[in-house]
């Protein structure tokens, strides 16, 4: 069954609502053939969230169109879950608003790949160059239709609160309607972010096979740089600003990934006039009165307004582009970053060098430039010390460290030995200081030998 | 030459391997002088016996090397007569014993710091057993170098008042085997510190966490070490109920535990400690509140105890009874001041534990003839009895013990009703070891002759004011009791020389206390002197007969003499002087000697070497110069200064008063 019979089929038996889950689907597919697992949210490792990994992905990958009626059955039953639950926590009104425009969008959607499709037979014999111009056009219209779809779709879906895990049946359900959320975060997280949306989203969406393979290069290009990364050796340091007592069910919440160079550009906003760079939107808005009197107007220099309100209502959570991290999304327990600045500071905490040295004990190194300002306020207070070298401000962390750390032991400060010791003995405390480095090695290599949990 | 040499008789120590000379030097061990004339007896002898010697207590830290070349296979060494043990002693000490020392004791050694410890610690792999209490200047640093001896199994550092949790923790890490910690008196030890001592050493068997501020933090890790067979915690404010509620369940392997004067551990918090502790054995609730009338609720748990000890605490028969009920194989029993304790508890206490062997009814004023009549009846076994000061126990009743309880080893009735008969009675158990007879004002000496005849085995005798005591008496137990080894005769001022004559009879004798025997003189413990090597301890405190005669006879013959006291003897710088030869000589007691100058002291105290302890009258304080304080003190001596007022009355608190034949 070619993709979008069946995209038809479905849409005549189904609530309407239904149409972004089989369509996502469909995409999962997509995503798989296409190998672009760097793009966003991959489906596999989701999957195997909640099921053994092989059943599914033999389900998904073997026959398409049995999968595709599993599907749309599960999604049907999904769909009722969903149903009932919206009733409670939702506005009726906004979502009626919100599915009869679904309704206008999915008429126009079947209107334009019929009309895809009639144009397929009616141009087979033109040249290749006009066929590819005028699909792209179509694609554009296309891709802004279905992008309104699943945002709009994206904005019916249940709360976080419920958990259809319950039955176990629900299970697989579960498996096929989780991608499809995913999807529709992805969409939206490209449509903000690229500059052109049709250009982002095309891939999401089940197309003529060239269509995708164009957008595959394309994206590559633009998110290759993931793969490169080496998996084996990341430390896997847990982050203060951690949400661990968060436990959003995956799927929920949309996540947004921000590339390193991203992450670790000095300024995110730029004067499209003379290109400087600022780290707040503020002060490049403050700028930008330099440039003219049009910027100096009340509405020039007024703060945005806020994304409209469907998108704003979905959870945003951010991952760490860092492949193998537990903040990346890919990994197997993902724990996602509350806010942006998180996600900025957990990069450069975890993945980055530590260029930022205290000036004072010449010792404490950071990623942080708060971190350092924080340290630097505290640094020379820091007494109880371990042989490893790590200080400590409160005793009982020390001994926590000891307790948790074989071969660790506390130091006691050089200053006092000497005083109880006197002068004579010296000799013996400098060895006693130098005693300490091997340790310090043994340390490390105890560390990944504690914490490591995966590979 | 070679002729008269083949002419001589061939010892028959030549055919004897070595190994069999070590077995017949093994059975020589308890006396150290036959050793000694043994290792004289010619150059292979000297040898023999140098090579078969394992443990060492030196004296005089001067001769330690001498001491090393001769003695090769030392396994323990024992700093107690040495006050000053510095770091270049126990580095050569740790050199030369590197694979044989076991252990060493430094508990009364000062004046070593890290770098000796280290050195102890770092080259005799071997060490399992350290004991470094009262080394009240040791520091967090030096406890760190300790932490270097990898197999240490028991480590004493009772009173180390400086060490912190930081030392402690060096310990920790360092001494994974310790099997026993005694962190008694520590004060800077905390939770932190002893956590660690049980997340780190896990064979942990015995811990003794006295007097410090802990709380339940520490107690968790404890409780949980699978080893664990003693727990001390005596004064621990810091632990109460609410605490020990938090934990989750008692340590089973525990088989003692001692929470005497933990005044914030009830009945409650008791009840959860020991909760799964099916092998508690011993038990010390002394001066606590853990006793109340639903104490019963943890004898229930506690049907395997064999010794509770509830010294000072308040107890009413409920509790009694609650141990009658559920305690049946209890073997010791300790009541000392418990107010509570009346003839009906007794009886019923006495009817149940028929197995008791050890009981202590010390200050139970209001127990009676019902009592000793019902335990003497059912518990036949015992084996000890204090029972000084219960006023109201009459004569008769001594009686029935004598008659009752032969097999008892340890009787006080000090400050009891007895009489002539009370005593005879019980100078027919013969197993009898230890009686202690003080302030006994009514018993004479006409009973005593019998004492020979059944108490061969005595080895304590006190006699502390026993005044109708004379001559005859103490000629008797002379005589009867060879194995005597500590009598007490204070007070008993019709004493004379015969006694202590008769006495120098028993030639173990250790210590000897005759302290306000006005008839006693220098001829009397100059007997005692010459035949009793082993004297340790002497008290002849207002004897006011015994002069330098004695004090030179002590000088010359016993050389074991650890401890004196001198005060208001008519003795002078001569006979001080005198004394100064005792090397092992540690602690004096000097008040009130009129005979003696300040510079007579300053030439005594210079000559003695192995100084520990003096008490002086406050007066000499400034009589002698700072410099030989600063000498003294750096032997390791120290000073007790007194100011006590010269008595001249001889009976203050009138004692004499109760006895008839003075008031006629």
């Amino acid at each position: 069954m070619d993709p979008e019979e069946r995209l038809c089929a479905v849409t005549r038996t189904k609530p309407l609502n239904n149409q972004p889950f089989i369509g996502f689907s469909s995409q999962q597919k997509n995503w798989e053939d296409s190998s672009f697992l760097d793009y966003g949210m991959r489906i596999e490792p989701q999957i195997s969230y909640f099921n053994p990994p092989t059943e599914t992905q033999s389900s998904l990958a073997s026959n398409f169109n049995n999968q595709a009626q599993i599907t749309s059955q599960k999604s049907y039953q999904m769909n009722v879950a969903c149903e009932s639950n919206r009733i409670q926590d939702w506005d009726p009104r906004s979502t009626i608003s919100s599915l009869s425009f679904l309704e206008k969008k999915i008429h126009q959607l079947r209107d334009l790949i019929h009309f895809i499709n009639g144009q397929r037979g009616q141009f087979t014999g033109q040249s290749d160059e006009l066929l590819v111009q005028q699909q792209m056009l179509i694609t554009a219209d296309l891709t802004s239709i279905i992008v309104q779809v699943m945002s709009t779709a994206g904005s019916l879906l249940p709360s976080v609160d419920h958990s259809p895990v319950a039955n176990p049946s629900a299970g697989v359900s579960e498996n096929i309607v989780l991608p499809e959320n995913y999807a529709v975060n992805k969409v939206e997280d490209d449509h903000s972010r690229v500059a052109n949306p049709s250009a982002g989203v095309s891939e999401n969406i089940v197309l003529p096979e060239n269509y995708a393979v164009n957008k595959v290069e394309d994206l590559t290009g633009y998110f290759g740089a993931e793969e490169n990364y080496a998996v084996e050796d990341h430390e896997l340091k847990s982050d203060d600003d951690a949400d661990e007592g968060e436990n959003l069910l995956p799927g929920s919440y949309e996540i947004l990934q921000l590339e390193k160079e991203e992450i670790l550009a000095p300024h995110t906003h730029f004067c499209t006039i003379c290109g400087k760079g600022f780290k707040r939107d503020a002060n490049l808005r403050m700028h930008m009165r330099g440039h003219g009197d049009e910027y100096k107007t009340p509405a020039a220099l007024a703060k945005p307004n806020k994304e409209s309100s469907s998108e704003s209502i979905l959870i945003k959570r951010y991952s760490c582009p860092y492949v193998g991290c537990k903040r990346n999304k890919d990994h197997k327990r993902f724990q996602p970053l509350k806010t942006i600045l998180c996600m900025k500071n957990h990069y450069k905490r975890s993945h980055c060098d530590k260029t930022y040295m205290c000036s004072r004990c010449n010792a404490k190194k950071f990623s942080v430039l708060a971190d350092l300002k924080t340290h630097e306020k505290h640094c020379g207070k820091d007494k109880w010390l371990c042989s490893c070298g790590t200080t400590f401000s409160r005793k009982d962390k020390l001994f926590g460290h000891i307790a948790l750390f074989q071969g660790h032991s506390p130091a006691i400060p050089v200053d006092e030995a000497k005083a109880s010791v006197g002068p004579s003995d010296r000799g013996q405390i400098s060895e006693a200081t130098t005693k300490i480095e091997p340790r310090d090695f043994n340390f490390k290599s105890n560390v990944i030998g504690s914490k490591r949990v995966w590979k | 030459m070679e002729g008269d040499q083949a002419l001589k008789p061939i010892s028959p120590f030549v055919f004897l391997s070595e190994e069999i000379i070590f077995t017949i030097l093994d059975c020589l061990d308890e006396d150290p002088q036959t050793k000694k004339s043994f290792s004289l007896v010619c150059k292979s002898f000297h040898s023999i016996e140098s090579h078969h010697r394992k443990s060492l207590k030196p004296l005089y830290i001067e001769l330690i090397s001498r001491i090393l070349n001769r003695y090769p296979q030392i396994h323990h060494v024992d700093f107690t007569y040495c006050p000053r043990a510095e770091d270049e002693v126990l580095v050569s000490i740790s050199s030369a014993y590197r694979s044989t020392l076991r252990s060493i004791n430094l508990s009364r050694s000062r004046f070593f710091t890290h770098v000796g410890l280290s050195s102890l610690a770092g080259k005799c792999w071997g060490l399992v057993e350290l004991d470094l209490s009262n080394a009240t200047e040791l520091t967090d640093a030096q406890a760190a170098a300790i932490a270097e001896a990898k197999n240490l199994e028991k480590l004493w550092m009772a009173r180390c008042k400086l060490v912190s949790d930081m030392g402690v923790g060096c310990i920790a890490v360092g001494c994974k085997k310790l099997r026993l910690i005694c962190l008694k008196w520590c004060v800077r030890v905390t939770d932190l510190g002893v956590g660690l001592i049980a997340r780190k050493c896990k064979d942990i068997q015995s811990l003794d966490l006295s007097y410090l501020l802990i709380t339940e933090k520490c107690l968790a890790p404890i409780l949980q070490l699978q080893q664990l067979k003693e727990l001390i915690l005596v004064e621990c404010p810091g632990i109460d109920d609410e605490g020990i509620r938090t934990l989750k369940e008692g340590c089973k392997s525990l088989e003692v535990l001692n929470i005497s004067k933990c005044h914030n551990i009830s009945n409650v918090g008791l009840f959860s400690l020991i909760n799964g502790a099916e092998r508690l054995s011993h038990l010390s609730l002394a001066y606590g509140s853990a006793v109340t009338a639903d104490f019963a609720k943890c004898l229930y748990k506690l049907s395997g105890l064999k010794s509770i000890k509830l010294d000072g605490c308040l107890v009413t028969f409920s509790t009694m009874k609650a141990i009658g009920d559920w305690c049946v194989s209890l073997k010791e029993l300790s009541l000392c001041k418990c107010s509570g304790v009346t003839d009906e508890g007794i009886s019923y206490i006495a009817q149940r534990l028929v197995l008791l062997q050890k009981l202590d009814i010390t200050c139970c004023q209001k127990i009676t003839y019902a009592s000793i009549d019902s335990i003497t009846k059912s518990c036949t076994t015992l084996t000890s009895l204090r029972m000084e000061a219960c006023s109201m126990v009459p004569e008769e009743a001594i009686v029935l013990i004598g008659q009752r309880c032969q097999s008892l080893e340890e009787m006080d009735i000090t400050d009891n009703n007895i009489n002539d008969a009370g005593l005879e009675s019980i100078l027919r158990c013969s197993e009898l070891v230890s009686l202690k007879l003080g302030v006994c004002l009514n018993i004479t000496d006409c009973r005593l002759s019998s004492v020979g005849v059944y108490c061969q085995k005595l080895k304590e005798l006190d006699l502390y004011r026993c005044m109708a005591i004379t001559d005859v008496g103490i000629t008797a137990i002379a005589n009867g009791c060879p194995a005597l080894e500590m009598i007490n005769m204070a007070y008993c001022d019709q004493v004379t020389d015969c006694s202590l004559i008769c006495l120098s009879q028993c030639l173990q004798l250790k210590a000897l206390e005759i302290r306000g025997c006005p008839c006693v003189s220098s001829v009397g413990l100059s007997a005692i002197a010459t035949n009793c090597k082993q004297l340790t301890v002497l008290d002849i405190k207002k004897c006011c007969n015994i002069d330098d005669t004695g004090m030179v006879s002590l000088a010359r013959c016993s050389q074991y003499l650890k401890q004196i006291n001198l005060s208001y003897c008519p003795v002078t710088d001569v006979g001080l002087l005198a004394l100064a030869s005792i090397s092992r000589m540690q602690n004096m007691t000097i008040l009130h000697v009129t005979g003696l100058t300040s510079n007579g002291i300053l030439a005594a105290l210079l000559a003695f070497r192995g100084l520990m302890k003096v008490k002086l009258h406050i007066s000499f304080k400034s009589l002698i110069p700072r410099s030989v304080f600063s000498v003294m003190e750096h032997r390791g001596c120290t000073f007790h200064w007194r100011n006590k007022a010269f008595q001249v009355e001889t009976d203050p608190k009138g004692w004499l008063l109760h006895l008839p034949r003075h008031e006629g």
